[in-house]
């Protein structure tokens, strides 16, 4: 059977605004993929044994509160404890493009700020999976 | 736990290396009780399985979650949102919980589902919980799989409760009527049980009554007509939390009893403890009359009767005989054969290879 692409989409942190993940979550579906949608107010370790458990190709995740420079690289640093090295982990929301960098170098690899086309995310996904298996 | 959400990935996209895995596993498990968690959209079912995991957690059972919903019949994709309620439990050790797609399979569950179940049974979960897509009418692939199904029903759906009576109705071991704080619970809670009464009074074939039959023979002493039970109450009240155990009241009948009747409100978790009661309740019945031996057996020879048909299938669409499928369709449409002379021939080309 064809291989799904199969993505957690999580809210991390402690903003109430989800309108942008569900965006998010809405368009994936429409490319094929199967979204697990995990809501609100996640902490890093929720995401990461979520992830694990749906055994999913893709996190992404977006923060609106500022708190990304945190959090990001927490989920990176919980999945290589788990010695989890596979996942594409993508970020998005309202990010300075000062910080992109920093977040990449953590090991998100890609950051969508508003704006952003949600083919593009769709693309980058589909180029950038890290499991062929 | 990331080996068994892997090979649920592989039972999902049916690759050939999951077989050596299962086989390796299938000596295992056996144990576990599996619950099917279904009903219509939007009754509850996910945050009922969020509160049922909290109460079999300070059991100090380790519980294992299936939760299917939805695919899109054109792009494939879905949402797999039944999470957003359990998400609590994520860091929990004693808890995996698996979203699935339906990925076009019809009837409530995903195809992968039963080999999902044995896979978590045999990983050593205690409880199983599978909770289905909402279901409306005939979605009623879940009494293949669990041993325990709880039908999840709602107030305020007016005339669809009568019409998902037909249907799903008759395949529920423990109803749940959620959000019973609600207007129109009682009502609701009523329907169920007149329902129920008036299956055993009509003699009707029901999933409980020989169940039920089986485990009063074992047990002379239990009541099994209200009127001998002082401990049931016969009113119609529709108490938060308190189960009913109504029973048809037909003298001369040899058993009265009808499923237990929880109503909830998951959101506040009252009555979570009375359901996961009568869930055990009936786990502990299936054990004591056997019956969950010969329900496990029956699903299993229709579970491998309907592998063997999908192997038919498959090998009716090779190329040789897709040719034979082809000029068989043909002759029928000509009119130079009978519809079942076709089917005939087609099993007598199957069974000469």
């Amino acid at each position: 059977m064809e291989r799904k692409i199969r993505v957690l989409v999580a809210k991390p942190g402690l903003d109430g605004h989800d309108r942008g993940a569900k965006v998010i979550a809405r368009a994936l579906r429409d490319a094929g993929m199967e979204v697990v949608y995990t809501g609100l107010r996640q902490t890093p370790e929720q995401i990461v044994s979520a992830s694990i458990q749906e055994d999913v190709d893709v996190i992404a995740m977006s923060i609106l509160s500022g708190a990304h420079n945190h959090l990001f690289p927490r989920v990176m640093e919980l999945l290589k404890e788990k010695g989890i090295d596979d996942v594409l982990v993508m970020g998005g929301g309202v990010i300075p493009e000062d910080d992109i960098p920093g977040l990449k170098a953590a090991g998100i690899a890609a950051v969508f700020t508003p704006g952003s086309p949600t083919t593009d995310i769709i693309e980058f996904i589909k180029n950038n999976l890290k499991r062929r298996d | 736990m990331r080996a068994i959400a892997r090979l649920i990935s592989l039972i999902e996209r049916e690759d050939p290396s999951r077989l050596a895995a299962l086989k390796a596993l299938h000596a295992f498990g056996g144990k576990a009780h599996v619950v099917g968690i279904t009903g219509p959209p939007g009754a509850g079912k996910s945050t009922l399985t969020d509160k049922i995991i909290g109460v079999l957690r300070r059991r100090g059972r380790r519980v294992a979650v299936l939760a299917v919903d939805p695919s899109s019949p054109f792009t494939g994709g879905a949402i797999l949102g039944d999470r957003i309620r359990m998400q609590r439990h994520a860091t929990d050790e004693g808890v995996y919980i698996r979203s699935l797609a339906t990925r076009g399979h019809l009837g409530g569950l995903s195809r992968a589902a039963g080999e999902a179940v044995r896979v978590l049974d045999a990983a050593g979960y205690d409880d199983i919980i599978v909770e289905t897509v909402g279901v409306g009418q005939s979605e009623v692939d879940i009494v293949r799989i669990a041993d325990t199904v709880v039908l999840v029903s709602v107030p305020g759906l007016g005339d669809d409760i009568q019409a998902i009576k037909a249907g799903v109705m008759e395949i529920g071991d423990v109803f749940c009527v959620n959000k019973a704080d609600k207007d129109g619970a009682e009502r609701v809670v009523r329907e169920i049980r007149v329902m129920l009464e008036t299956a055993v009074f009509n003699g009707a074939a029901t999933r409980f009554s020989p169940l039920y039959a089986a485990r009063a023979a074992l047990d002379p002493q239990r009541p099994t007509h209200p009127a001998d039970d002082p401990g049931l109450h016969s009113g119609m009240d529709a108490g938060q939390g308190s189960s009913h155990h109504m029973r048809a009241q037909l003298p001369g009948h040899p058993n009265f009893e009808i499923p237990a009747v929880v109503s909830t409100v998951a959101e506040t978790g009252q009555g979570m403890e009375a359901l996961v009661n009568e869930i055990k309740t009936h786990e502990a019945a299936l054990v004591a009359t056997g019956f969950l031996r010969s329900r496990r057996e029956a699903n299993l020879a229709w579970e491998l009767g309907r592998g063997a048909a999908e192997r038919v299938l498959a090998s009716l669409e090779r190329a040789e005989r897709k040719e034979t499928l082809a000029e068989l369709a043909c002759a029928v449409l000509d009119k130079k054969m009978d519809y079942h002379d076709a089917l005939d021939t087609l099993e007598r080309a199957l069974t000469r290879s």
